[in-house]
């Protein structure tokens, strides 16, 4: 392991000598980062970057002969924009993969683009169902959203949950989070009391709460995104409903490890589905958190696996094509990867390009007066369950 | 009182040396459309700013012009764009210029039902009233998703060549010339307006609304008249953009773009016509510079820009141009523009 | 429904003690300060690290995000703002927009981008009971106190020498000159305060509304609603219409939740239609 961090250093001193001295045209690797580093999403963007940064510290940057550069942009998420700093990073600085993404409609935007240009575009954060099918050079090393959604559903189904009240962002992957959990809770014979969308733009969730309280659930089901969580879980201890006996399940965006610590006493006792934690119990994890940790000063969340794990399906594809990087040999290689990721052991699906992984269902605890969501069930190699419903 | 015939005379001259074109406005779009040639790999950038440029200038005739201030402009960039989306998405009509046009109306209807909201107020009213009016349009595209994509955005959008002849390429470059041509007839289209008397009307009506209603202008129909124009323009912009990314995202109703906007319009300066199209190319350069330089940080450098220019004082700032100002009017072969120009042809005033 | 109604009441408290200061400013020297949340943001961040990373009490925080908050907006008064008064209003949303966009990024260069709470007292979370009325303790906090900070508020403009020539200042600071009142120092200590009072509100708010670099932002339309559905020229205008809209937005989302984010803004463009000069503006004032 040490030894791992001698070779990371040197490559970093070596990376900021070439920086300096310019790049080379040939033999080089451009991936293109697009992320939002400032504006609403910026947290999920800081998180990719400094995952990509660890693992180029980490691994070296030069893989297979060529030297892999990253251009970092700033796409504020906003579409077009994305679009318009996608197409010049294709057009003017050649890069061979376009990667990023936080937003579905930023990954959307560019589909055509990675179609037309022949790129790969690897996304890394955005959650949506259906973007791997927006075009063959797609390949997703975050998660889909009703992959966690689907796994809640059946856990609350064996653990006496009977009666939800669904809690969920007005918008796309709000929708597809209340879907996959409804049909599923559903088919387990469970009662959906109230189905409650929450403007996306809500500083205030008291009285969405304080409706689904009025309902008298079992449990309420809650899907914000990444970011809003620390809002609802203040407000949903506040309004009392904890002691009320009503249960509070998820998806992990609600307990995103990035704000969790700030959340206080408030969050105890979530329990969520999701694919990674940062106290995923095993020795990959373990360093990753360390050196994440070390190298900035916030704990990696589920969006830095991604950036993390995306960086590694780069590497291990140009290992394996020994250096080519054009969009069918790189997809070709990507296709049926299997390796261990700081979450588990995850897959690149070879049909649908998406992600394969276990699902853990977690709760929240204090550990050494840091909460956490600590894992106690398994659900092994979870597909995209509803592209493997339309098959 | 009968304007004796020397007035007259000195009037209309006024009027027309005031409509002709400037060698400094020739050498702007000579520069924009040498681009097209000059600066084949820049085409991307370009494109966004000749769109935003459009934008920009549909809000001068408004702000500029009329002296009404929007902070929800975005509505009609926002209709504009899903109106022309929507068309090529299920091939109503196929054909990019015809679906603009389409995409202008639509945003042109929206526009005189909602310029009787701005007719009366103080500009305060007016920003709130149109921002709200821009907010509640976002919300129902959020709602009826089945339609719009809601916050995924409208994809499967397929933009057929223009005139069925020019493809839209990679590269931006029939992007670009798209916008130009279409940016550069609607300022045509602008500019005769401005000067023609409609346009000094509103003048009037801007510098003091009473006194133009005691000389029989009457404010209200000019107003509403201008607003709709202006939201047409907005339209044909947000169409431009729908087009040229064949993509409308719930994100072009957003409050920070009409937010932008008003800051592109100020860093140019309002009420000539060419501001829009100065503060989009400033401020595109300076956003798209600075987030290369920091991807993480610029607002803050965008942020100190604008308090030092403010500080320091616009005009001092485009003082420093006087003397090419001078030197382009010394050049100027036309001997008429001696004649005195009110000081509505200054930028930034 | 009395909860709805406590909610409401607690939110809208909250709207006012942040926007309060804009009120004034706006009334005063009709200078729209687009940067007032920044100073709101100041006062959360300022909570924030105090409470949480150097320990000291809840309470000891709030006046000190006041201070603070005060300080930073009497400095930026004396040393940026008095130079942008004159400029006609383009230059100042240009300006105030500026200061907005640099504090947005310096927070998030010093304090990170992710949402931050203040660790509030056991004794302040929770509900209790009052014969089967739930009502949370920190919103009753909120109204407890901003309902103070109302009658002091009302009571400083009303009956002190100082409020006497703040008030002589908004209608007529010509006149007010004249007189020998030294309006541009009351306009600073005004000033002051209100940013304070948003600090204020930043700092109670960060537990209900949340606290990240973009909060300025954010909220920045919430104020401006406050304000103009209130009128500028009184405190009591802005008052109600906080009031108001806190009650409408809470109660419609809990009734009506499909029209949630229509409600505030429906209300909004009614009103201000009805009554461009805002709902509570005395008549023949600006």
């Amino acid at each position: 392991m040490m030894s791992k961090y001698v070779t990371g250093a040197v490559a970093a001193l070596a990376l900021g000598a070439l920086a300096t001295g310019g790049a080379y045209a040939q033999g080089t690797v451009k991936i293109g980062l697009i992320v939002s580093m400032t504006g609403q999403q910026a947290s999920t963007g800081k998180q990719i970057k400094a995952a990509v940064d660890l693992y180029m510290k980490q691994h070296g940057d030069t893989v297979a002969g060529k030297k892999i550069e990253v251009i970092l942009r700033d796409s504020g998420s906003v579409p077009d924009h994305t679009k318009r700093l996608a197409q010049e990073l294709i057009v003017n600085d050649h890069v061979n993969i376009i990667a990023g993404f936080e937003i579905t409609p930023a990954a959307l935007v560019a589909a055509p683009l990675a179609t037309k240009a022949k790129v790969v575009e690897l996304v890394m954060a955005a959650g949506t169902s259906i973007i791997t099918e927006k075009s063959p050079y797609i390949v997703r090393t975050s998660f889909t959203v009703p992959q966690s959604a689907v796994i809640i559903a059946d856990w609350a189904a064996q653990n006496k949950i009977k009666k939800v009240v669904t809690i969920v962002s007005d918008y796309a992957p709000g929708y597809d989070a209340e879907k996959s959990f409804t049909e599923r809770f559903k088919s387990h014979g469970g009662q959906i009391l109230q189905a409650i969308r929450v403007p996306l733009a809500n500083p205030d969730f008291a009285p969405f709460l304080q409706r689904a309280a009025d309902a008298k659930p079992d449990a309420i089901y809650i899907f914000v995104p990444s970011g809003q969580g620390g809002t609802f879980m203040k407000q949903f201890t506040e309004r009392g409903l904890d002691k009320a006996g009503i249960k509070l399940i998820g998806t992990g965006d609600v307990t995103d490890d990035d704000l969790l610590p700030g959340m206080g006493d408030a969050a105890i006792g979530t329990v969520t589905a999701h694919m990674y934690s940062a106290d995923h119990q095993s020795a990959a994890n373990k360093a990753y958190v360390a050196a994440f940790e070390k190298a900035n000063h916030f704990r990696p969340n589920f969006m830095s696996v991604g950036g993390y794990d995306g960086m590694h399906l780069i590497y291990a594809a140009l290992k394996k094509t020994k250096g080519k990087a054009d969009a069918e040999s790189l997809i070709a290689a990507m296709k049926g990867m299997k390796w261990e990721s700081p979450r588990g052991p995850i897959e690149i699906d070879p049909q649908t390009r998406d992600i394969i992984q276990n699902i853990y269902i977690r709760k929240v605890e204090k550990k050494d007066g840091q909460l956490y969501n600590v894992e106690f069930e398994t659900f092994k190699a979870v597909k995209d369950p509803v592209k493997a419903a339309k098959k | 009182m009968i304007p004796s015939p020397a007035a007259i005379r000195a009037a209309t001259e006024w009027l027309s040396a005031r409509a002709r074109w400037h060698p400094l406005e020739m050498l702007f779009w000579l520069a924009a459309f040498a681009a097209i040639f000059v600066l084949p790999d820049q085409h991307l950038i370009l494109t966004e700013i000749a769109w935003l440029g459009l934008f920009a200038l549909s809000l001068d005739l408004i702000l500029g012009y009329a002296g009404i201030i929007s902070l929800g402009h975005a509505a009609f960039l926002g209709l504009g764009a899903y109106t022309a989306a929507l068309l090529a998405k299920f091939h109503i009509v196929d054909e990019p210029v015809l679906a603009l046009l389409c995409g202008g109306f639509v945003a042109m209807a929206v526009g005189f039902v909602t310029s009787f909201l701005v007719l009366r107020g103080s500009d305060l009213t007016r920003l709130m009233v149109t921002l709200g009016v821009a907010l509640i349009l976002a919300e129902i595209a959020n709602r009826n998703g089945w339609l719009t994509g809601g916050a995924d955005g409208l994809q499967g959008v397929d933009i057929k060549p223009v005139l069925g002849l020019f493809p839209f390429d990679l590269a931006g470059h029939t992007g670009y010339t798209y916008c130009l041509i279409v940016l550069f007839i609607l300022f045509l289209l602008a500019r005769r307006l401005v000067n023609s008397p409609f346009g000094l009307s509103l003048l009037s009506v801007k510098s003091n609304p009473l006194r133009a209603l005691a000389i029989g202008i009457s404010v209200d129909t000019r107003l509403v008249i201008i607003y709709t124009i202006s939201a047409f323009y907005a339209g044909v912009a947000g169409a431009l953009v729908a087009q040229t990314t064949a993509f409308a995202s719930l994100d072009l109703f957003s409050f920070d773009r009409s937010a932008d906007l008003l800051l592109v319009l100020i860093i140019g300066g309002a009420g000539y016509l060419y501001g829009g199209l100065i503060g989009a190319i400033i401020f595109k350069f300076m956003q798209d510079y600075l987030s290369a330089l920091t991807p993480q940080y610029w607002p803050f450098w965008i942020g100190l820009v604008l308090v030092v220019l403010v500080l320091v004082g616009r005009e001092r700032i485009t003082s420093w141009t006087t003397p090419i100002r001078r030197l382009a009017a010394r050049l100027d072969w036309r001997t008429t523009a001696h004649l005195t120009a009110p000081s509505t042809e200054e930028p930034g005033h | 429904m009395i909860t709805i109604l406590v909610d409401g009441i607690a939110y809208g408290m909250l709207l006012f003690v942040l926007a309060a200061g804009l009120a004034v400013t706006l009334g005063l020297m009709n200078f729209v300060n687009l940067a007032h949340g920044a100073f709101a943001m100041a006062g959360g961040y300022v909570t924030v690290v105090l409470v949480n990373r150097v320990g000291i009490p809840f309470f000891a925080g709030l006046p000190i995000a006041f201070l603070v908050s005060a300080a930073i907006g009497f400095v930026f008064e004396r040393t940026l703002y008095v130079h942008v008064y004159s400029k006609n209003p383009l230059d100042q949303v240009l300006f105030t927009i500026g200061l907005v966009f640099m504090s947005v990024a310096a927070v998030d260069y010093v304090m990170g981008s992710s949402q931050v709470f203040v660790q509030i007292p056991n004794y302040l979370k929770g509900q209790f009971d009052v014969f089967g009325i739930s009502i949370g303790r920190y919103r009753l906090l909120i109204i407890v106190l901003c309902g103070l900070l109302t009658v002091a508020l009302q009571f400083i403009l009303a009956k002190t020498r100082f409020g006497s020539r703040l008030r002589a200042a908004v209608d007529d600071s010509r006149v007010a000159r004249g007189l020998g009142i030294n309006v541009n120092w009351i306009f600073a200590l005004t000033f002051a305060f209100g940013s304070g009072l948003a600090g204020l509100g930043g700092a109670l708010g960060a537990e209900i509304l949340g606290l990240d670099p973009t909060f300025p932002l954010k909220f920045m339309i919430y104020f401006l609603i406050v304000v103009t559905v209130g009128g500028t020229s009184s405190i009591t205008g802005p008052f109600l219409a906080s009031l108001l809209l806190g009650i409408c937005d809470v109660a419609g989302k809990y009734y009506v939740p499909s029209l949630g984010a229509f409600v505030i803004y429906t209300i909004m463009i009614v009103v201000l239609i009805w009554r461009p000069q805002g709902l509570f503006s005395r008549v023949g004032s600006r």
